[in-house]
């Protein structure tokens, strides 16, 4: 979603996106003149009239989970979203008895909340769990 | 699903869906500070909007609660052939 009209996605997608994604993009590219939506998700930059990078996560259930927002100059991490979405999608499927902790992707283990854990984190998971193997 | 547009010569555009946050009946008086509202919180039900959308080779209008059900990633960025 940008401040920009249907017709300017249409042309950026025939002219240069369909040249990076075979097909075109394949989701629906939203207009927001104004900033109306923006505004609401607190990311229009009204000095510059335009929006700043951010990245929602809303839930099947209409809830936002996470989100991410970047002055213009910087561009998204995908891998990093899309395992936030794998880690709260495992979250949910566990109705919130497992927990997904620091630098966790699918495979590596989760944690079970509870007062067997208090005190206890430092036994089942190392600081090296922190970061890419 | 999402229902297509004419493409005429006016701009489409959306907005929020529902009752306006600050529909409240204002009072006379201005106010010393300017409430900020925070309308986007984590654990917080996304606020509804309709926007026109250009999906698939069609001009469409899209509504944000259309995809309760599903997981959605909602992406703001500055402008159409900008580089990064």
């Amino acid at each position: 979603m940008s401040v920009d009209s249907v017709f300017v996605h249409k042309m950026w997608d025939d002219h240069e996106l369909s040249k990076m994604v075979k097909g075109g993009i394949p989701f629906p590219m939203l207009s927001d003149g104004g900033g109306k939506v923006g505004s609401i998700f607190g990311v229009y930059l009204e000095d510059a009239g335009v929006e700043a990078r951010g990245r929602f996560i809303i839930d099947p259930d209409g809830i936002i989970q996470g989100f991410e927002v970047l002055t213009p100059p910087v561009g998204r991490n995908v891998m990093e979203s899309i395992r936030q979405i794998q880690a709260f999608q495992h979250v949910r499927k566990t109705k919130g008895a497992e927990a997904t902790p620091s630098g966790w992707k699918p495979g590596k283990p989760t944690l079970k909340p509870g007062p067997d854990l208090v005190g206890k984190v430092w036994e089942v998971w190392k600081t090296s769990s922190a970061f890419d193997d | 699903m999402a229902e297509e547009i004419k493409a005429g010569c006016a701009r489409p555009t959306g907005g929020p869906v529902g009752e306006k946050p600050d529909a409240k009946k204002e009072t006379p008086q201005q106010p010393m500070f300017k409430e900020v509202k925070n309308l986007v919180t984590v654990g917080k039900k996304a606020p509804d909007f309709t926007a026109p959308a250009y999906s698939k080779g069609k001009f469409v209008n899209v509504q944000l609660s259309e995809f309760l059900g599903k997981w959605v990633v909602l992406c703001f960025y500055p402008g159409d052939f900008t580089f990064v």
